[in-house]
């Protein structure tokens, strides 16, 4: 029993310091005026989510949001801030414009909207959670579900990717192309 | 379940992606509105994986990875459109990109 409480505490306090870390990071992410530092926060954001997801017994996909956002995407995006440049621009800056003011009305709306939607449908059922076995989250669970019950996801999913792929090739190549007419 | 309920895990995923429109809204450099919508599809992917977890059912799981891969795609997609921009002299700013002239 105390043992479990023990537990217990142990996992509040680690899911305290993950979810404020992931709020705290998001909000910076937002606020920075130089992109560089936004892409710096996101990746704090993206960390601190894998650790909520592995409180969450999604072993897999916390690696996989740890291997693919933060490492591939996320070198990506500083790669492109890089060759484009820093280019300041203060979110904040001027005082309060309509625009601003809209934006955080319609963001504090739709947060205000899903939590009433969520406590009203489901705030009951919330409180006690189904029994897992072991092999929740595991890669072999998560690859037996890809190729039996979601078959078709997977198989779309690559098609997306595919196309996606084939996409910033053509992005890259007719941004080439257009360039000597650019120029003098 | 040990730790918070899943109540808790919804109510921060509500507020990234509440962080995440703000920021779509907001800003106007579209480096940073592709950052936002990161966000907004992670707050999408916490939910989904605490219902996972709360129903005990990995097909959210399995989700969140499809969402993870659909966003690298819009990842590749809308850094190509920027850089094509870039080498093209437009200035970045969502406001004023508003012709779709090739």
């Amino acid at each position: 029993m105390i043992l479990a409480s023990a537990g217990n505490v142990l996992v509040w306090a680690v899911w305290m310091v993950a979810a404020f870390a992931c709020l705290g990071s998001g909000i910076a992410v937002v606020s920075f005026s130089n992109p560089f530092f936004s892409a710096l926060a996101l990746i704090g954001n993206l960390g601190s989510l894998a650790v909520l997801y592995l409180l969450l017994s999604a072993e897999f996909v916390a690696a996989a949001q740890v291997l693919v956002y933060a490492g591939a995407v996320m070198v990506m995006f500083l790669f492109v801030i890089a060759y484009i440049g820093p280019r300041q621009e203060s979110p904040w800056a001027g005082g309060p414009s309509w625009q601003a003011v809209g934006a955080v009305l319609a963001a504090g709306a739709l947060m205000v909207e899903i939590i009433v939607v969520i406590g009203l449908k489901a705030s009951g059922s919330l409180a006690h959670s189904a029994h897992i076995g072991s092999s929740f989250g595991t890669p072999s669970e998560i690859g037996r579900l890809f190729l039996t019950d979601h078959l078709l996801a997977f198989e779309v999913t690559s098609i997306v990717l595919l196309v996606a792929a084939i996409g910033g090739v053509i992005l890259g190549a007719h941004a080439r192309r257009e360039q000597p007419s650019a120029g003098p | 379940m040990l730790g918070p309920d899943v109540a808790w895990y919804l109510a921060v995923a509500a507020f990234l992606f509440s962080t995440g429109a703000l920021g779509v809204l907001l800003r106007r450099n579209p480096l940073i509105v592709l950052l936002s919508l990161e966000i907004m599809l992670n707050g999408a992917n916490l939910a989904l994986i605490g219902y996972a977890r709360h129903l005990g059912d990995g097909s959210g799981q399995v989700f969140a990875i499809a969402v993870m891969a659909v966003a690298a795609s819009e990842v590749v997609v809308g850094l190509g459109l920027v850089v094509a921009l870039n080498r093209k002299r437009i200035v970045l700013d969502v406001d004023r990109l508003n012709t779709l002239r090739g």
